[in-house]
């Protein structure tokens, strides 16, 4: 049973990386890794969101959405299909959790929330916090499942944004043709990591 | 009137391209290009999402409290973005199938909340229609570009449509797998932004 929740793990860091293999979270991972210390954070905190909104969405999506899940409240109730609601619930969620993070942090780490500044906001908007939510709906993982997924996702892009900005913080001192410059080189330096991590494909514990 | 109503559709195409020049929703954009079929359909789904929600976002725009207008947009987003996962499952079930959680995205895609923060809540109704429809036009560009490249190298198709045949098929094409796979993505898109800077330098960023 343990294997299991390893291999998932494994799996989410490594092999399905959020950022590597799904494209997800791009737009920040692009912008906010000019600097090593920033998207740690910035990893870090998307590490904390992911690992509270898909254990709660899965627990909203089974006991709200799904067909049959209202019976508890009326067992006429029970034909309702609520599930295309996915997607509206989902945001939502991930938007007020991504608030009481914010109003937490500022109350007991004020250090790390003003590191982290105007990127916590944007969490709520970053696709790959939506995106876990909806590959545990579409995986039909169960409680346990969806908490290993979403602590093991957001480690898995943390690592991936580090990585990224150590090798900028580097590429300074590059002489670097003038267009590829920036935008361009980020992508190709990303696309060369990603096929360092196709290295993990077919890794079972 | 009519001036500024080109100048707004045109200026996002090429010079202020949401993709390439502002990198905003590259987040879905590379994982629908693999096939020119699946991007098309994405593409049509998010033109239409950006210019309904800009379009419905700038008439209720003197109505929405500042301090609740995010919540405000990205309910108006999901509920479009809720419709056209509907209607593309109720009419394209096998394409809807392969775009699985990219449809779902285009909420959380940039393009969209990016146009409606900076556009459409400054503007009138038909000049956000047009901003929308255009922004969403100049996604599609540079992803059916991106899966040109990829579907005619990876597989030697254009729209499942074989062009080059290839070796496994008694052709001549060794298909090229890696362009298939995602680190061809980010390939493509970073040679496609470097061939664009090196035509049109002002495009380059200041750092």
């Amino acid at each position: 049973m343990l294997e299991h929740y390893l291999n998932l793990a494994v799996k989410a860091v490594f092999v399905e990386n959020m950022a590597l293999a799904f494209f997800l979270g791009m737009c920040s991972f692009l912008a906010v890794s000019r600097k090593v210390s920033t998207s740690v954070g910035l990893g870090v905190a998307v590490t904390v969101v992911l690992a509270i909104t898909v254990p709660l969405n899965n627990l909203i999506l089974h006991n709200l959405l799904v067909k049959g899940a209202l019976s508890w409240l009326h067992p006429e109730l029970a034909e309702v299909d609520l599930s295309f609601l996915s997607f509206l619930t989902f945001i939502a969620t991930i938007a007020a959790v991504v608030q009481v993070v914010e109003m937490a942090l500022d109350r007991y780490l004020p250090a790390l929330y003003n590191a982290l500044g105007v990127f916590l906001p944007l969490i709520a908007v970053n696709c790959a916090i939506l995106g876990a939510c909806l590959f545990m709906m579409e995986r039909n993982y169960n409680m346990t499942e969806s908490v290993v997924y979403g602590i093991g996702s957001g480690i898995g892009w943390l690592l991936a944004i580090a990585g990224l900005a150590a090798i900028r913080e580097k590429l300074k001192f590059h002489n670097i043709p003038s267009g590829l410059r920036g935008l361009g080189i980020s992508f190709i330096i990303t696309g060369l990591m990603a096929i360092a991590f196709m290295a993990f494909a077919g890794i079972q514990l | 009137m009519s001036l500024k109503l080109k100048d707004i559709f045109l200026d996002p195409l090429i010079k202020n391209n949401p993709i390439s020049v502002q990198v905003l929703g590259i987040c879905s954009a590379l994982a629908v290009t693999t096939r020119m079929s699946t991007a098309l359909v994405m593409s049509i789904a998010l033109t239409l999402v950006t210019a309904l929600s800009s379009f419905t976002i700038s008439l209720i725009r003197n109505h929405i409290p500042s301090s609740v207008r995010i919540i405000v947009q990205l309910t108006i987003i999901a509920s479009l973005v809720i419709i056209a996962d509907q209607i593309l499952k109720a009419t394209v079930y096998d394409l809807s199938k392969q775009l699985s959680v990219f449809v779902g995205l285009i909420i959380t895609n940039c393009i969209v909340m990016g146009r409606a923060e900076a556009f459409a809540m400054q503007r009138g109704p038909v000049e956000s229609l047009v901003d929308g429809i255009s922004n969403g036009l100049g996604y599609s560009m540079f992803l059916m570009s991106v899966a040109f490249i990829r579907e005619l190298l990876g597989s030697g198709q254009v729209f499942g449509t074989t062009v080059l045949p290839t070796v496994n098929n008694g052709g001549w094409y060794v298909p090229n797998g890696l362009m298939v796979l995602a680190p061809g993505a980010f390939f493509a898109i970073g040679f496609i932004i470097w061939g664009l800077r090196t035509w049109k330098p002002e495009l380059k960023e200041q750092d």
